[in-house]
């Protein structure tokens, strides 16, 4: 099939000096590069957070630990999560959907690509505004460095009183920039997937990957704002004496933890619904059969960000709301679970009599469709709120949530990253390394997250720096520190393999995968100008409509 | 701007949220019903001017330049004048009642949800000066009309806010 990229005689291109091409990449409105550096600074943040999680492991391996004082592991922990959360996940999420949305609508670029750019740096520079309060946080108070009262920061514990310095000042701001960012981020796919479509990609044609970035764009738009605004609330009482939280003047504990739940929960699903994405465009292609259910996918999706707006409460039902609340979200939250189902069902279908090449990205993606379910299941019992009562805060939760977040968001994302890496480097990933770290990764996560299960229902809190011994926690607790650093090791293994395979990798070709979206039909890695002439499209998949004129798709449609 | 509308929607909610969950809740004077006089003229003002945004996208876009400036400039003049308003407001409850933002939960909401709104007029109107300043030398012409017509959502969505700001604070709050 002839490449859609010019070719340029080799003796044209000549190398530049390095400085010229740093400067290329600061300044860079192109999306492939404004993606990569997304990416690439999500990793760079995934290290810091990993590290952070480290830490906390170590401290946790056997009761009465000093590895660290109970000061900084509260550090740690809320740097962990806000991290992970805000400077990772999010971040590597809109990289892949800022170069992945317009290679696949056939566009040459973002619709505003200054605005893209703008983004970017808004959110790595709050990122590293985040980790410069090791620093700076201390400020004239001596009082701690980094924030420390968890990712929630509940109210009061972000109240000056209780959080002198400006750790929490830190925190606030960082997380306002950032969030900033998003927004832009999130108006930039959405006006692109609306406008710049190429000829013939109507509506229901777009791969699934798109609709489901253009609902999750939509989502964040809805989702981060409030939390912006909350951040704006938290601010104004700070530093101008407001007393939006401060109880004591009659303000309320409570409206903070609303505030931050309607962002909160909403969140989660900003960040699975791309990874759903993921999934929808690799287990196709790897079980050589399109997808099954694209109608209903797409329902599916957009009826999971109705119902997830109005779920949040659920990580309230502790702090006594009256029953009719509670039977509500209950209801709302288990409601959730079947358009998910759905989902679920329908990769499954399309797996069902393909024939499946267990090629790294698709083993990744069967994990997640495990792992995906297990986090749901004790997703549903934790939405039933009187068990939520007795689990609540315990490290049944915190093995829930990384379930949701490792075992679904990260497979999803290496996935992910072992199916376009050679679209965006023309190198393939080393299939060896990429067995060797599934493998690793698969058995640290399961060491650590499915007996993370187990002292949650014996009864131990989440955020404690340390226990007694004798509660039957030591073995468990060691068991689980032993799998984080088999996880630690898969990660180290993968960096190798993407450092290792940049240089040495297999040449890619444009279409390795023998795939169908319009990404692969250019060359590996893009040019700058994605596709010299404009594709027209005639069904879901462009590319086997290319391959094989004589039964194309568009027949059937 | 569709997008970006769909976000501050988003935000202003939280903030009348905010602002309507602590109605009464002030252990401290003065509270709305004592204070706040309701600001009729200079709602007038403001509401007048999505009007006169509108004609003036509408005049550019038949390229009668002369009138889009016309009413372009009375629109930043119905924009100062609301501002001005708001300032005079402020002034009276900050000297003559002596209400702050720190000096209860009324201050608290009552100043960040008008400030809020008062921020993204005055970012309205810095960005109406430029085009202002642009028509003046002759630089805006039918092919900004889009983008003008882009600025003027921004400036009804402003002036739809204030409508919900004003029936909150105003009418429901006193």
């Amino acid at each position: 099939m002839a490449s859609d990229a010019i070719t340029v005689p080799v003796g044209q291109i000549k190398a530049r000096p390095w400085v010229d091409e740093l400067h290329q990449w600061l300044t860079t409105v192109d999306h492939k590069r404004l993606g990569i550096l997304y990416i690439v600074s999500s990793l760079l943040f995934l290290g810091f957070g990993g590290v952070e999680a480290l830490v906390i492991r170590i401290q946790l391996m056997h009761s009465h630990n000093n590895f660290v004082s109970p000061e900084v592991f509260n550090r740690m922990f809320t740097m962990h999560g806000t991290t992970m959360i805000f400077f990772v996940a999010m971040p590597i999420l809109f990289g892949f959907a800022n170069y992945l949305v317009p290679l696949m609508i056939g566009a040459r670029d973002m619709a505003f690509p200054r605005l893209n750019a703008f983004s970017f740096w808004l959110s790595f520079l709050g990122g590293l505004l985040l980790y410069f309060s090791f620093l700076g946080g201390s400020g004239l108070y001596g009082a701690g460095s980094a924030p420390d009262v968890g990712w929630w920061s509940y109210a009061p514990l972000g109240a000056r009183a209780f959080s002198p310095g400006h750790s929490s000042d830190y925190w606030t701001l960082a997380l306002l920039v950032s969030g900033f960012g998003s927004i832009g981020t999130a108006i930039n796919i959405i006006a692109t997937i609306l406008c710049l479509r190429c000829p013939g990609m109507k509506i229901n044609r777009m791969p699934l990957l798109v609709w489901m970035n253009l609902v999750m764009a939509g989502m964040v738009l809805l989702a981060i704002t409030p939390l912006s605004a909350a951040q704006i609330m938290l601010l104004i009482d700070r530093y101008l004496g407001g007393h939006f939280f401060d109880t004591q003047a009659g303000g309320s504990a409570v409206l903070w933890m609303h505030f931050f739940w309607i962002f909160g929960h909403p969140e989660v699903y900003v960040l699975i619904i791309p990874c759903f994405a993921f999934m929808s465009e690799i287990i196709p292609v790897f079980s050589r059969k399109p997808i099954f259910g694209y109608p209903v996918m797409v329902a599916a999706t957009v009826c999971i960000a109705f119902v997830s707006m109005s779920v949040w409460a659920h990580h309230m039902f502790t702090i006594g709301m009256n029953s009719y609340a509670n039977s509500f979200f209950t209801l709302t939250t288990m409601a959730v679970g079947v358009p998910t189902g759905i989902k679920i069902f329908n990769w499954i279908g399309t797996m069902w009599g393909g024939r499946i090449q267990f090629k790294t990205p698709m083993l990744f993606s069967i994990a997640f469709l495990f792992q995906f379910l297990i986090a749901g299941l004790t997703g549903i019992m934790m939405a039933a709120s009187p068990f939520d009562w007795q689990l609540s805060l315990s490290y049944f939760v915190v093995a829930h949530f990384h379930y949701v977040i490792v075992g679904g968001i990260l497979f999803a994302l290496f996935a992910a990253f072992y199916y376009w890496y050679p679209k965006m480097t023309g190198r393939m990933l080393s299939e060896r390394l990429g067995k060797w770290h599934f493998w690793l990764f698969l058995i640290g996560f399961h060491l650590t997250f499915d007996v993370m299960h187990v002292p949650g229902v014996l009864g131990m809190p989440r955020r404690i720096y340390t226990y007694e011994p004798g509660r039957g926690w030591d073995t468990l607790n060691l068991i689980i520190s032993i799998g984080a650093f088999i996880q630690a090791l898969a990660i180290l293994v993968f960096v190798a393999n993407l450092v290792i395979s940049y240089f040495q990798g297999a040449r890619a070709g444009n279409d390795p995968w023998d795939a169908w979206t319009l990404e692969w039909s250019t060359s590996s890695p893009p040019p700058a100008y994605n596709f010299a002439t404009v594709p027209t499209v005639a069904s879901r998949r462009p590319l086997w409509d290319r391959k094989h004129p004589e039964d194309p798709d568009s027949r059937y449609e | 701007m569709a997008g970006l509308i769909i976000a501050e929607s988003a935000i202003f909610t939280i903030f009348v949220v905010a602002y309507l969950f602590y109605l009464g809740k002030s252990i401290t004077g003065p509270t709305p019903s004592e204070v706040l006089e309701t600001p009729i003229l200079y709602t007038i003002c403001l509401l007048s001017s999505s009007l006169t945004i509108h004609l003036a996208a509408k005049s550019l876009e038949r390229n009668y330049i002369r009138l889009f400036l016309g009413f372009w400039l009375l629109t930043i003049a119905l924009g100062g004048l609301f501002l001005y308003g708001t300032a005079q407001e402020w002034h009276r409850l900050i000297y003559e009642h002596g209400l702050t933002i720190s000096t209860n939960l009324f201050g608290t909401t009552y100043y960040s949800l008008v400030g809020l709104h008062g921020f993204h007029v005055t970012a309205g109107l810095i960005m109406l000066v430029i085009v202002a300043l642009l028509g003046l030398s002759g630089r805006v012409g039918v092919k900004q009309s889009g983008r003008v017509a882009v600025l003027s959502m921004y400036w009804h969505f402003v002036d739809a806010v204030w409508v919900v700001v004003f029936t909150v604070v105003y009418v429901l709050g006193r």
